[in-house]
């Protein structure tokens, strides 16, 4: 999966983040007065698609489509929210250590139940995992219940009673999210590119092969989970940040299956592609809810149409344009694939 | 807590259990044979809901109601079959799990274009709309019963033809090896179709009978698909018999917990299904 890509790749994401990077400078001529808010959706942006990027890590790499990631999202949220001091900022020093912590906590539990199961089960079991702490969370006293929590102060991140980032500032918190997806995405490329993620990679081709290489396979698969659990979950307090808010919609399973989406709009197992995949997601949306009231209606379309014609996403257009692959890919991909389906068909049986 | 109210709980945890089975029957099975997570079930089985709260009213009858909701169903089974997933066959579950989830969207705000975003309710049909005095102060509907008798009824149905039948003889070969099913000269194609209308169907069934019973609300349908994986989890993917007793012990637990520890009610379900996991991960009758 993780070849090098062509050099115009890297050309175009440098020239893309370095957009993003001087939107402060460009961003009031072109928009205006409406900068500000635009600011705003584009810090949204790079939180989403450091939550995109996380579940590339399993879905992309691992091949494990897991249905539930926004499980962990919520949970950085909410951990968050419910650590926090009602009338004082957190200090970023142990408010971080602790989303990790909970969140590492939790994806080991999950992890050690839904890595028991393969293919279509992990998808239920994911989902239902989900679903649990997203019904435990709607209906408990402590966490607000359906209306979630409010955030009165954002984490400071200071040394003594110097502040290093005014988080408060939209400025100041978008150039933090941005640091935060860059150093993700950095992360992610050392990773899939370690041994660690070389095992990865050969887990997701074929796991039978790596069992009798004499990998402990689940292990891995464990790790993988939990580091993935864990990236999603940051992902999750900053968009507590932004908001000022958790509330359960952020557990719920259509935030899944939005996630899912942006992967497949960007090209997964890429690691590059569900940053662009979260920008096109939310660009759409942003479109479709300005076009229609029914905008869901649009945006199901869209997802059905990228499946069925774009199945690798921005990232592989970019990687491989259309007029020089021809029919070539199109035929090497349903091999590829057809092993993935084929396992899962003969182990089940009617009675 | 008495023995009749106990009497009670069991059989609305029953009753619960098997309209359960109806929905998570056409899950398993289209899975199981077609090798296909559809996502788009639980919006079946609003649309089943809505259709026969919509024609009700129309028509003035809810078994005329039924009668023409269901060749709809089917209909729409049909379409969606041909229209969309035909080309997922060869493909990951992720493209199939991301094409359906698509399609939730599609349908949920269809049904918002359709019938608006109010909760509806069908009043319970003329020879069943009686109830059962069970002591002086506890009464049980007949038309729970009568539910409990179809439900029942059709799954004796399913497990006839599944065991008893040749077309039962090509699903179960069909479900172990799809290939050599088609090498011997059986119409896969067509077999998919059929599994896909009848699994539509069912669910779109269960809904129509449960629309006396409850609200019929929009997204009523994304609730109800996540306890029937929940159930098909317990029971093992791909097996009726699973499906039955998975649908069972979830709707005894939905009951009782709600009654015996309301704190935890909502998460009952899912604990079992943990627990399930850690001891049978593949499920209890896979």
């Amino acid at each position: 999966m993780l070849h090098r890509y062509p050099k115009r790749v890297a050309y175009l994401m440098l020239v893309l983040t370095a957009l993003v990077a001087t939107f402060p400078l460009w961003g009031e001529a072109v928009f205006g007065n409406q900068a500000n808010f635009m600011l705003e959706k584009l810090t949204l942006m790079l939180i989403l698609a450091l939550f995109a990027m996380s579940l590339d890590l399993l879905v992309g790499i691992v091949g494990l489509v897991s249905l539930g990631h926004a499980l962990f999202f919520g949970l950085g949220a909410y951990t968050l929210a419910l650590a926090s001091p009602d009338f004082r900022p957190a200090s970023m020093w142990w408010m971080l250590p602790l989303v990790i912590g909970v969140s590492a906590c939790v994806g080991l539990i999950v992890g050690l139940l839904v890595i028991r199961t393969k293919g279509i089960f992990f998808i239920m079991t994911t989902l239902a995992f989900g679903q649990m702490l997203y019904y435990f969370i709607s209906t408990s006293q402590f966490a607000g219940g359906t209306d979630g929590v409010f955030i009165m102060f954002r984490p400071s991140l200071a040394v003594g009673d110097t502040l290093l980032v005014d988080l408060d500032d939209p400025y100041s918190f978008f150039y933090f999210c941005l640091v935060t997806l860059l150093a993700g995405y950095l992360f992610l490329r050392w990773l899939t590119r370690s041994y660690f993620g070389q095992v990865l990679d050969g887990i997701h081709d074929n796991e039978h092969r790596m069992q009798a290489l004499g990998y402990a396979t689940s292990g891995y698969k464990l790790i993988a989970f939990v580091i993935a659990g864990v990236m999603a979950s940051i992902a999750g307090m900053l968009a507590a940040m932004q908001y000022g808010f958790a509330n359960p919609a952020q557990l719920g399973w259509h935030t899944s299956g939005e996630v899912l989406m942006m992967l497949i709009l960007g090209g997964m197992g890429t690691i590059f592609g569900p940053i662009l995949g979260a920008f096109a997601y939310e660009i759409l949306l942003f479109v479709y809810e300005h076009a229609t009231r029914h905008w869901p209606i649009l945006m199901g379309l869209t997802i059905i149409v990228a499946v069925l014609v774009l199945p690798r996403g921005v990232a592989g257009l970019m990687i491989a344009p259309p007029r020089a692959r021809k029919r070539r890919t199109t035929a090497n991909d349903a091999p590829e694939k057809a092993t993935v389906s084929a396992q899962p068909v003969t182990q089940s049986k009617v009675d | 807590m008495d023995l009749a109210f106990f009497g009670v709980q069991l059989l609305n945890g029953l009753q619960y259990g098997l309209l359960l089975f109806l929905i998570a029957s056409g899950l398993t099975l289209i899975f199981g044979i077609m090798g296909i997570i559809n996502l788009a079930h639980g919006a079946m089985y609003m649309i089943g809901a809505y259709l026969v709260y919509d024609l009700t009213m129309r028509f003035g009858n809810f078994w005329l109601a039924i009668l023409v909701a269901i060749p709809i169903a089917i209909a729409l089974g049909l379409v969606i079959e041909r229209l969309f997933l035909d080309t997922l066959y060869k493909r990951d579950h992720l493209y199939q799990v991301l094409l359906t989830f698509g399609l939730i969207l599609v349908l949920n705000e269809a049904q918002r274009i359709i019938w608006g975003g109010d909760v509806h309710r069908v009043p319970v049909p003329a020879p069943f709309d009686a109830s059962i005095q069970l002591t002086d102060n506890l009464q049980y509907s007949v038309y729970r019963l009568f539910v409990m008798g179809v439900c029942l009824v059709l799954a004796g149905v399913i497990y006839g033809v599944i065991r008893h039948t040749r077309l039962g003889i090509i699903i179960r070969a069909g479900a172990v090896n799809r290939d050599m099913v088609e090498g011997l000269g059986i119409n896969v194609r067509t077999l998919f179709t059929l599994i896909f209308s009848v699994g539509v169907a069912l669910t779109a069934f269960a809904g129509m009978i449960a629309a006396p019973l409850t609200s019929i609300a929009p997204g009523m349908g994304d609730s109800i698909l996540i306890t029937c994986f929940v159930v098909v989890v317990i029971g093992g993917i791909g097996s009726i018999k699973g499906a039955f007793w998975g649908a069972i012990i979830i709707g005894m637990a939905t009951t009782f917990g709600a009654v015996l520890i309301p704190s935890l009610a909502s998460m009952v379900i899912y604990l079992i299904m943990a627990a399930v996991l850690l001891v049978k991960p593949r499920g209890l009758f896979a």
